[in-house]
């Protein structure tokens, strides 16, 4: 034990050669075709998006470093803090939020406005693992150390539904469910947990908002609405198809240059580069974030404390949701939710969020050897 | 650390699940990728085409009409149309804008409140982007000032169409006919992509409506590339269209002048034929409108005042009045017992002004009670004696009349080209079964053989028989279009026809001639019904028949007083009746006029055809062809071609 604890303490030194470099390049190739896309849906001009996107994700390195290199230990302790101050910020916004696209889910902060949806993402996973680390195997088997864990989840994502932002609320409840899944939570237990969900979907239902029920309609039936709700979906595939094996050309995509694709710099960007660089530059892409999804699990593995192994595999999980709902989404398999793709989507929040993350991730890796006692 | 190896042991293996679980969602990801791009691929390029390219089919510019000797009847002219477009993101803020525009445009055109109401309210109806129409037939005069205003004037553009310009309005209205908007109907019956352009006019009425599908040519066409709302980015290409074929009509303007100005007054019409060719040279019906007036877009108060006339303006009744054709029918009758052996030509019967029916009624001839003695079928024709063809018809039978007639060309409309033309009704045995179910009776014979009863011909209907009977019983077609022409082809005028070159109706030849010479006894004998309008210029005698149909029965008190027709009502007079040919040696011309409530056929119509038949016969259209004008096709056709009614000029790059 005393041994680990003093190997645990490494010098700034050590921390820098341990960080390593291999995500940051990855994490450079999807921000560099965020970028270009942005560059392309912006008339091939740096404004209005393109630059602002490569200047957040500059900064969003270096707090990615910085974060890399704080302790394990010391987020293990803001873990309660920050998930407390997430859920007062969620109310918050529930309050006095500045509504957009008919969401509430901006807090104006004087000169910037924050997304707390956004930090609850990262808080929650902290929080989750915070939680399961101090369970034995035991316990975690048992349903009265379940509860806690389950409320956990189960209010933010109420408050966020109340936004309604339902994106978010399914990532955070799969997140959820998912790092309660490798906590090593009865697998009864989501049978049952399934069962009653999938019971009360009558009751979500009467609780949506009408523009998310026809979102769920038109997803389950587009034709239903070709050229209104529908017409997105249906736009984007057209656009991804026409793209073909090579697609149309950097800055030649005609669905997204005359306009017929919607939201073309944040949900739909995904379109937009597939459109214009075909199969081959969706794979490119893709691949990259299987990448960064991969690294997360090795990291998740090697980790020797408990809280790095959740904490680890929580971030791998949001950002494989966030690239899978968003994906599947413009490709016409799930219902339009507004849910980003991380580092390509124009947004200042989500891309400070998945930095904060990947920060984690090289931080969890850089304490790899670290052993955290049961408190 | 046992505890912690453990739950670690246990972490692994769901990891590994996990990591299996996205694997399978990132492979479904490749797939659907690679099913949308490769695949499906090609239906998705065609809708994204769909989506960018937009097919706009150019107007082409509509065949010119022409009148037999090449002066133009209907032209196109130029039309700048001054539209606003709503271009901006929010209607509210569009709307507010042209407001601005409308209140600057005020100091230019006068556009007035309900015109600013309606035109912000169209606005707001329609998409962005789909220009409102502010003003059409806009003078070149505003048309540079608002060119040179165009700064100030966001939204607003000048487009160049064409309408329709008749140049003989009242003169040619009826048979020229009119162009009018695409109705629903028409796109419902018709799946020319040439109707759906905004600002399409087709034939509604007339040669206008019969001959639309020349007229109307081939539409070229420009590919644009626009974005999603709408909007035009750029050209891509561009084909142009085919004018439509121009026409030569039939008719003489200068003798359709002189039958409309002759007919003045009345409510009549006319219609005058070459026995050879079946041109018809004129067609009048009066009174008449002013055909521009739709071409333009009649207003609902014009509308309502046309329909209100009693002399019932936009009825053409050369081709759809329906009357009883009375005693002009009469040569039916007469060939029909001929022709059936009935009687013969030296056969005579007796008239005493009246026939006697079963059941003590009587059936009166005109002359009643003198009655005309005991006449052949040629003095009969002559005098119009009604008991010599109750009994001729009554032997020859309803069928044998009613095949003769057929022959002659009534029952059905003629053909003529104009496509309101009405069928007139020639009744049949079947016919009366049908409409009355009960059986034809002798009765009906006895009305049938004189033109009365349920018999309806139209005026054109009596031109045919006239024009039949004059050419010596061939079946000649009535028609209104001589000649068409591609747009870039000059037109002929029709060659000089000397025979009738129209197949035998196969009559007898005596029994013709005999109702030849009962028609000439009857304007060039003493005792005819209208010796009194014989022809007295040399070598243009014309031959012809009188008649007079009832539009009210006549009682047996009015028989009594022989109450004379000026005592009656105007609308409730007699309709008078005549058609007849000439020369009556070598027949060519022949011609029908009808005077609604005209009193008596030789009365009123008789005159009127004489003069005509004089003036057609002066003239002679249809030997002369020095009379053709080539020049006027040149003159004519100063009007832009194929000027595209969906092209728009931009005022801020220049003026067209």
């Amino acid at each position: 034990m005393s041994l680990a604890a003093a190997r645990s303490e490494l010098t700034l030194a050590e921390k820098l050669r341990r960080l390593d470099w291999r995500l940051v390049l990855v994490l450079i190739g999807v921000a560099g075709v965020g970028t270009a896309a942005l560059y392309s849906a912006g008339g091939m001009k740096p404004d209005p998006w393109a630059a602002k996107h490569a200047t957040r994700f500059a900064i969003g390195l270096g707090l990615m470093l910085l974060v890399a290199l704080v302790d394990l230990r010391v987020w293990m302790r803001l873990a309660y803090p920050a998930y407390v101050i997430s859920v007062l910020l969620l109310v918050a916004v529930d309050v006095i939020g500045k509504g957009a696209m008919g969401a509430q889910r901006w807090l104006d902060l004087g000169p910037i406005q924050i997304q707390p949806s956004e930090l609850m993402k990262v808080a929650a996973i902290l929080a989750l693992a915070r939680y399961f680390h101090g369970l034995s195997r035991e316990q975690v088997g048992r349903i009265a150390y379940v509860i806690p864990a389950v409320a956990a989840i189960i209010v933010p994502v109420g408050l966020v539904m109340i936004q309604p932002d339902l994106g978010t609320a399914m990532v955070l409840l799969s997140t959820g469910a998912a790092l309660m899944f490798v906590a090593g939570v009865r697998l009864w237990k989501f049978l049952v947990a399934g069962t009653l969900g999938a019971a009360s979907l009558p009751i979500g239902w009467q609780l949506m908002h009408e523009y998310q029920r026809n979102r769920v309609r038109i997803f389950l039936d587009p034709d239903l609405d070709p050229l209104g709700a529908g017409y997105h979906i249906l736009q984007s595939k057209i656009a991804i198809g026409s793209g073909g094996m090579l697609g149309k050309g950097f800055g030649m995509g005609t669905q997204s240059a005359l306009n017929f694709l919607p939201e073309k710099q944040t949900d739909f960007i995904f379109t937009m580069w597939t459109e214009e660089t075909g199969l081959r530059g969706a794979l490119i892409l893709l691949a990259l974030y299987a990448a960064i999804i991969l690294y997360a699990h090795v990291v998740a593995l090697r980790a020797r404390s408990h809280f790095g192994r959740l904490l680890a595999m929580g971030i791998g999980i949001t950002i494989f949701l966030y690239v899978f709902i968003n994906t599947a989404m413009v490709m016409g398999l799930l219902p339009v939710v507004g849910v980003p793709l991380p580092l390509v989507s124009y947004g200042g929040t989500a891309m400070l969020t998945v930095m904060f993350a990947c920060g984690l991730l090289l931080g969890i890796n850089v304490h790899r050897d670290l052993v955290i006692p049961r408190p | 650390m046992r505890r912690d190896a453990d739950r670690y042991t246990l972490f692994t293996r769901r990891a590994l699940i996990l990591g299996g679980v996205k694997v399978g969602l990132l492979g479904a990801l490749g797939a659907r990728l690679y099913w949308l791009q490769t695949v499906e691929s090609e239906k998705y390029k065609v809708l994204a085409d769909d989506n960018r390219i937009n097919t706009r089919p150019l107007t082409p510019s509509r065949g010119l009409i022409f009148d037999r000797t090449g002066e133009p009847l209907a032209a196109n002219r130029n039309n700048y149309r001054l539209l606003i477009t709503a271009d901006k993101g929010r209607i509210s803020e569009a709307l507010k804008q042209a407001e601005t525009v409308l209140e600057r445009l005020e100091r230019v055109i006068d556009i007035g409140e309900r015109e600013r109401q309606r035109i912000l309210e169209q606005m707001r109806r329609n998409r962005s982007f789909v220009p409102v129409t502010v003003r059409e037939n806009l003078e070149w005069e505003q048309v540079a000032q608002i060119e040179f205003n165009a700064p100030d004037l966001p939204g607003v553009s000048i487009d160049l169409g064409q309408t329709r310009d008749y140049l003989h309005p009242e003169l040619t209205s009826h048979v020229v006919g009119y162009v009018g908007r695409v109705s629903p109907e028409d796109l419902r019956d018709s799946d020319d992509p040439v109707l759906e352009l905004p600002g399409m006019r087709i034939g509604k009425k007339g040669v206008e409506k019969g001959a639309d599908e020349l007229l109307r040519g081939k539409p070229g066409g420009i590919q644009v590339e626009v974005n999603a709302v709408g909007r035009v980015v750029r050209e891509l290409d561009r084909t142009e269209g085919e004018p439509g074929a121009n026409l030569l009509l039939t008719i003489d303007l200068e003798l359709q002048r002189y039958v409309t100005e002759r007919l003045k007054d009345q409510s009549a019409s006319a219609v005058v034929m070459d026995v050879v060719t079946g041109d018809i040279l004129a067609m009048a019906s009066v009174p008449a409108f002013d055909n521009n007036t739709f071409a333009r877009g009649v207003t609902q108060a014009e509308w309502q005042e046309l329909l209100n006339d009693p002399g019932k303006p936009l009825l053409n009744k050369a081709a759809q009045g329906q009357y009883p054709p009375g005693s002009t029918y009469k040569m039916v009758t007469a060939l029909a017992a001929l022709e059936s052996k009935a009687i013969s030509l030296w056969d005579r019967l007796p008239c005493v002004g009246f026939i006697e029916l079963p059941g003590d009624q009587k059936k009166y001839c005109w002359i009643h009670p003198a009655g005309h003695g005991w006449p052949n079928v040629i003095e009969a024709l002559q005098m119009s004696c009604d008991c010599f063809f109750y009994e001729a018809g009554r032997r020859a039978g309803v069928d044998r009349i009613a095949e003769v007639a057929a022959k002659l060309g009534f029952g059905t409309a003629t053909g003529s080209g104009l496509p309101e033309e009405a069928d007139g009704l020639q009744p049949t045995r079947a016919w009366k079964q049908e409409r009355h179910s009960r059986p034809w009776g002798v009765g009906d014979t006895y009305n049938l053989a004189i033109g009365q009863g349920d018999m309806l011909a139209t005026p054109l209907q009596l031109a045919v028989m006239a024009a039949r009977i004059g050419n010596g019983g061939y079946d000649v077609k009535p028609r209104l279009i001589a000649a068409t022409a591609g747009a870039r082809e000059p037109l002929q005028p029709p060659p000089v026809q000397l025979r009738p070159d129209a197949p035998s109706l196969k009559f007898n030849a005596h029994f013709m001639k005999a109702v030849q010479q009962g028609m000439d006894m009857v304007v060039n004998s003493q005792g005819g019904t209208a010796f009194g309008s014989r022809i007295k210029e040399k070598g243009m005698a014309m031959a012809g028949k009188t008649g007079t149909s009832q539009v009210k029965r006549i009682t047996e008190s009015e028989r009594g007083r022989r109450m004379s027709q000026e005592e009656l009502p105007w609308h409730l007079r007699h309709h008078a009746l005549f058609c007849g040919y000439a020369p009556v040696d070598n027949p060519r011309y022949a011609c029908a006029v009808v005077v609604e409530h005209g009193m008596g056929g030789s009365r009123t119509a008789a005159p009127i055809t004489r003069d005509i038949l004089v003036e057609v016969q002066k003239i002679d259209p249809s030997r002369r062809r020095d009379r053709f004008k080539t020049a006027a096709l040149g003159g004519g056709r100063t009007v832009a071609e194929a000027a595209p009614a969906g092209e728009t000029t931009d005022p801020k790059r220049g003026g067209p």
